[in-house]
């Protein structure tokens, strides 16, 4: 056995071993995972997850979890011009103007609002981000001419867009889809072309090069990863907005013409009529759209910190 | 290869000249003018020393540097390395050519992609030029590589933004040495770190080219590392070589009148050596690079400024004594104290307001400066 | 010199920063230190070791949320910890004044520096904007800026680095401060430059008698400007000496640790460094022993609290001399004579 005091002076020995030695403890912590971290010690984070979650699953169990058909008329007697009977004994939200139970379409409503939103997000993520990818990536002359069409885009009201390619594509839920598209690429590309100029000019994209690495690599393996940040963090945000826009359009009636399929925006369009007599049919609709948008705004604003270098450690 | 005599400096650079265009333009960029970031020098290094580069920010030295490894394009010159000039290589050859020349940059963080952990950094390079021999040879390649910079295998799996400033800066040495370069061309290696770690890197540095037979292009503002590590000095301003000697010529005697204006103003941790320094203060700032003064460049704030020949006739890097190289008329003169300074208020009068450049021209000339040499950053 | 009463006396300062989520950090711990008139006083570390939040505190200027002040800052017999916003602003630009590293960002971009330094000006002065516009002129020429006039109606951006930082001491001079901090003034600016900034603040001090404080991690900055040096390290004085006592014989390891890791302009080539180990990582809390010690050659176990069973605290060491350190660097006795030391408590 040692000595006691061998003990104590092994004990700053140690300590001067350790100084200057790589950080103790499980290490490897990517940004990607230490952004993770972040993320879920963020009550806000978590709050918008929880929403989005919990309307994915209701989309995706709609059919289990509507309590009725959503297209049967089936109070359509008690309904007489100036009335329609409100909530009541298996009607929890009461019925529309044709009788169909109110609650059942909401919920099959979030399958037809979500799948636009979703759809139309990743389609303008996607487009957006090949634009980027190639105004950032190669620069020069082909920058200008994508740079300059995706001004000549952004410079044409939404609305106007989704007419036109409704009236391009005959009215149907794709047009609407690719409508909303349409007005989301823009912002990706710029958002992404901007990212990656300026990490291009970022000071480990210089030592790549100075190292001989080949320019493909460089812009992909290097510059892209790093670019994708804001990018997520708008692809978060602009679900909200195409949620928002795709009821708007619906309200507007370029929204699918299939009457088959219950969406909000177009029970909201619906329910104008009937605002005086019975408004739920109006606050239901929108309360949804605005609590739906508002989880994913809330998850994208904790992205927007979990990702922001400056709350890097 | 072409075989070249081991007397021949591994890097000879001749009128090299970086031009960057001042563009204006709403629609179609116009060129304006240019920042004559570098403006014709001439240096050589010998194999296995360390050539100090020192000169104020905005003077070109990061540009040389960078034009050297052509990661921005010389606009005219020569850059010979070990025979081949490295300005007129293209694509492939000129990738090929990268693995002999390496940097190391300022910022140790900002140069190591935050997404690549230590290992993923290490080894691109080897694969990017198909070196290493294959998965095994790279990863023993690596460790190798972690012991020289003294890192241990356990930094293997970690990301850069783990590591203290020193660590990083580790690494980045680490990366520049996997190609087993010839050159290395150092930016400001240690100007990034806490002092403390400062000569951790500087000793590592110098340990390594004994090691190793690495030839080094140093460049920084700190004219006390440079002295310390450099066998040559050169002194840059407004993109011209001013003044170039051996280290301790230059230190124990200044020649040009900046070198010693500069040497005068670094302060020394020692109370009794700084009471007893003089100082040369210099009038005003340093002029736009996009419009020199004309003549000798460093006229409008010399303190020995006369009055014949400084204003229009540019003087040449001329050899003074052996190995001392001076770009001033009356250098001999301000050696042996024929000529006395003026003060800097004798200097800012002379030259009335042209001291400093004003409105317009500085802010862009300002931006570019900025964007050539970045501003050294010391937290 | 007669010794005279202080500007400003800080009493076992200390700051605690309690972020949301996160464990409180402790960035300045039991900071006292004091100046007088016409006194420049240094306060050295690296980055981190809390000096620049030891001034924001001084100034008051650090936020209210999530920042624990505590202990005494007197500024002329005033106790500044804890006094109301009002009481603070009046003093701050009028009797204490600070001037920062980044002269940048420390003016307003969009307004000239002409209307900047008026603004201070009439304030805290009672003056007509023409006096003000005269005296601002004079300031800017006091300060070395040519052709003042012109200048007042440029942006921050159209000035050089030196030239903003110029304006900024011009600023901060408006109202004869008695007390001046300069946290870092030099750090973004070249040598060249920096020598002319120097020799402006040592002018002011001799000139108006006013307290310099002087934040920096250059020794050599400190070397030439300062009276008396306080050395920091992990938010605590570690050394307190006469700027000549302490370049000659420095007693904390850290100290002397730096000195002798830094090339010198003067010292030869080749000769190498002698780095500390580690990085300011590898500190280790003070209530479990001197912080320095895992990077310090001369630590012994006694170090730390656990074994010695108390704190490593400040001792007076020698005049004018304090020291937090448990095995100090010894020197012979025959290289004592310490110099005449210049202002003394």
């Amino acid at each position: 056995m040692t000595a006691f005091g061998d003990v104590r002076r092994r004990r700053i020995d140690e300590l001067a071993a350790r100084a200057g030695a790589v950080p103790e403890g499980e290490g490897g912590v990517s940004l990607t995972r230490s952004a993770f971290r972040r993320l879920r010690r963020n009550p806000v984070a978590i709050i918008g997850a929880v929403i989005v979650l919990v309307f994915l699953l209701v989309a995706a169990f709609a059919p289990l979890l509507a309590p009725r058909d959503p297209l049967a008329q089936t109070l359509l007697s008690q309904i007489r011009p100036g009335s329609i009977p409100g909530a009541q004994e298996g009607f929890p939200l009461g019925v529309d103007n044709l009788g169909r139970d109110l609650l059942s379409r909401l919920i099959m409503g979030s399958r037809q609002s979500l799948m636009i939103g979703v759809v139309s997000t990743v389609l303008g993520v996607v487009v957006g981000m090949a634009l980027g990818v190639l105004a950032g990536g190669l620069g020069g002359w082909v920058d200008t001419v994508v740079m300059r069409f995706v001004d000549i885009v952004l410079s044409i009201p939404s609305l106007l867009m989704a007419i036109s390619i409704s009236v391009l594509l005959g009215q149907n839920q794709y047009a609407l889809m690719i409508a909303i598209a349409v007005t989301q690429v823009p912002i990706f590309a710029r958002l992404l072309r901007g990212s990656m100029l300026a990490q291009r000019n970022s000071d480990y994209a210089l030592a790549a090069t100075a190292l001989g690495v080949k320019k493909g690599r460089i812009i992909f393996g290097h510059v892209l990863p790093n670019s994708l940040s804001p990018v997520i963090v708008q692809g978060t945000l602009s679900l909200a907005t195409a949620i928002i826009e795709a009821a708007a359009l619906s309200f507007l009636g370029l929204g699918d013409p299939d009457l088959a399929r219950p969406e909000w925006g177009a029970m909201l369009a619906n329910a104008q009529a009937f605002l005086s007599i019975r408004p739920e049919l109006a606050v239901y609709p929108a309360l949804c759209i605005i609590v739906v948008a508002l989880g994913f705004t809330l998850l994208g604003e904790s992205l927007r910190e979990a990702l922001d270098p400056k709350f890097r450690r | 290869m072409t075989a070249v005599p081991a007397s021949e400096p591994l890097l000879r650079v001749q009128g090299l000249e970086v031009h960057f265009p001042i563009k204006r333009g709403l629609v179609f960029d116009r060129t304006v003018g240019h920042v004559r970031a570098v403006d014709g020098v001439d240096l050589a290094i010998d194999r296995g020393t360390t050539y100090g580069l020192v000169g104020e920010s905005g003077c070109g030295k990061s540009t040389l540097g960078r034009a050297v490894l052509r990661l921005v394009e010389p606009t005219a010159g020569q850059v010979v390395f070990d025979g081949t000039d490295v300005a007129a290589l293209k694509g492939e050859q000129l990738r090929t050519m990268r693995r002999r020349m390496q940097m190391v940059f300022q910022d140790p963080l900002g140069s190591l992609d935050p997404r690549q952990n230590v290992e993923s950094l290490l080894a691109e390079p080897l694969k990017a030029h198909g070196l290493g021999g294959g998965t095994a040879g790279i990863a023993a390649r690596i460790r190798e590589l972690l012991d020289a910079v003294g890192l241990p295998t356990a930094a293997l799996r970690r990301y850069p933004h783990e590591f203290s400033g020193g660590q990083r800066q580790r690494i980045g040495i680490a990366r520049a040495l996997t190609l087993e370069p010839d050159l290395l061309i150092a930016d400001e290696p240690v100007s990034a770190l806490d002092v403390s770690v400062q000569a951790q890197v500087v000793n590592l540095l110098e340990e390594l080219q004994e090691r190793l037979g690495l030839t080094y292009l140093v460049i920084a503002h700190d004219l006390a590392v440079v002295r310390h590590i450099s066998d040559v000095v050169g002194v840059m301003y407004l993109g011209s070589l001013v003044e170039q000697a051996s280290a301790d010529d230059l230190y124990e005697e200044p020649l040009h009148p900046y070198t010693r204006a500069l040497m005068s103003a670094v302060p020394v941790p020692d109370p009794v050596v700084e009471a007893g320094r003089e100082r040369i203060l210099l009038a005003g700032d340093l002029p736009s690079p996009a419009n020199p003064p004309s003549g000798c460049r460093f006229h409008t704030r010399c303190p020995w400024r006369q009055e014949t020949r400084c204003d229009d006739e540019v003087p040449v890097l001329r050899e003074l004594a052996p190995g001392r190289l001076v770009s001033c008329h009356w250098a001999e003169e301000i050696r042996d104290g024929v000529l006395r300074p003026k003060s800097p208020e004798e200097v800012a009068a002379t030259q009335g307001v042209s001291v400093a450049p004003t409105g317009v021209e500085t802010i862009e000339s300002d931006a570019l400066v900025q964007g050539i040499d970045a501003p050294i950053e010391r937290t | 010199m007669i010794p005279a009463e202080p500007v400003l006396e800080v009493e076992d300062l200390a700051v605690r920063f309690t972020r949301r989520g996160e464990q409180p950090t402790r960035a300045v711990d039991g900071v006292s230190f004091s100046v007088a008139p016409g006194e420049t006083v240094g306060l050295v570390g690296e980055s981190g070791c809390g000096k620049s939040v030891t001034s924001l505190a001084v100034m008051g200027l650090l936020p209210r949320r999530g920042v624990e002040v505590s202990g005494s800052v007197r500024f002329q017999g005033q106790e500044l910890v804890g006094a109301p916003d009002s009481q603070l602003r009046r003093l701050r630009g009028a009797d204490m004044a600070m001037v920062f590293q980044d002269p940048l960002s420390s003016l307003n971009p969009t307004v000239p520096i002409g209307t900047q330094v008026t603004e201070v000006l009439l304030e805290h002065r009672d003056m007509s904007k023409k006096e003000a516009v005269d005296e601002a002129a004079a300031l800017l020429d006091k300060v070395g800026i040519p052709d003042p006039r012109r200048r007042l109606k440029e942006y921050p951006h159209q000035l050089s680095g030196g030239m903003r930082q110029r304006a900024l001491i011009a600023m901060a001079l408006a109202c004869s401060p008695r007390l001046l901090i300069a946290d870092e003034p030099t750090t973004a600016l070249d040598v060249t430059i920096q020598a002319q900034i120097l020799e402006l603040l040592r002018e002011l001090v001799v000139d108006t008698g006013t307290a310099l404080v002087m934040i920096t991690h250059d020794l050599g900055v400190v070397a030439g400007l300062c009276d008396r040096v306080h050395v920091m390290y992990a938010g605590k004085i570690i050394e307190t000496a006469d700027r000549h006592d302490l370049f000659a014989r420095p007693r904390q390891p850290y100290t002397g640790g730096l000195l002798a890791s830094v090339p010198r302009l003067d010292g030869g080539r080749g000769a190498p460094l002698t780095p500390i180990r580690g990085s300011a990582r590898d500190t280790i809390p003070w209530a479990e022993g001197c912080a320095f010690a895992p990077r310090c050659d001369n630590a012994q176990d006694d170090c730390l609290t656990e074994v010695a069973g108390s704190t490593v605290s400040l001792e007076p060491d020698g005049p004018g001399r304090e020291l937090r350190c448990r095995h100090p660097i010894q020197y012979p006795p025959s290289t004592g004579g310490a110099t005449a030391s210049g202002v003394l408590r």
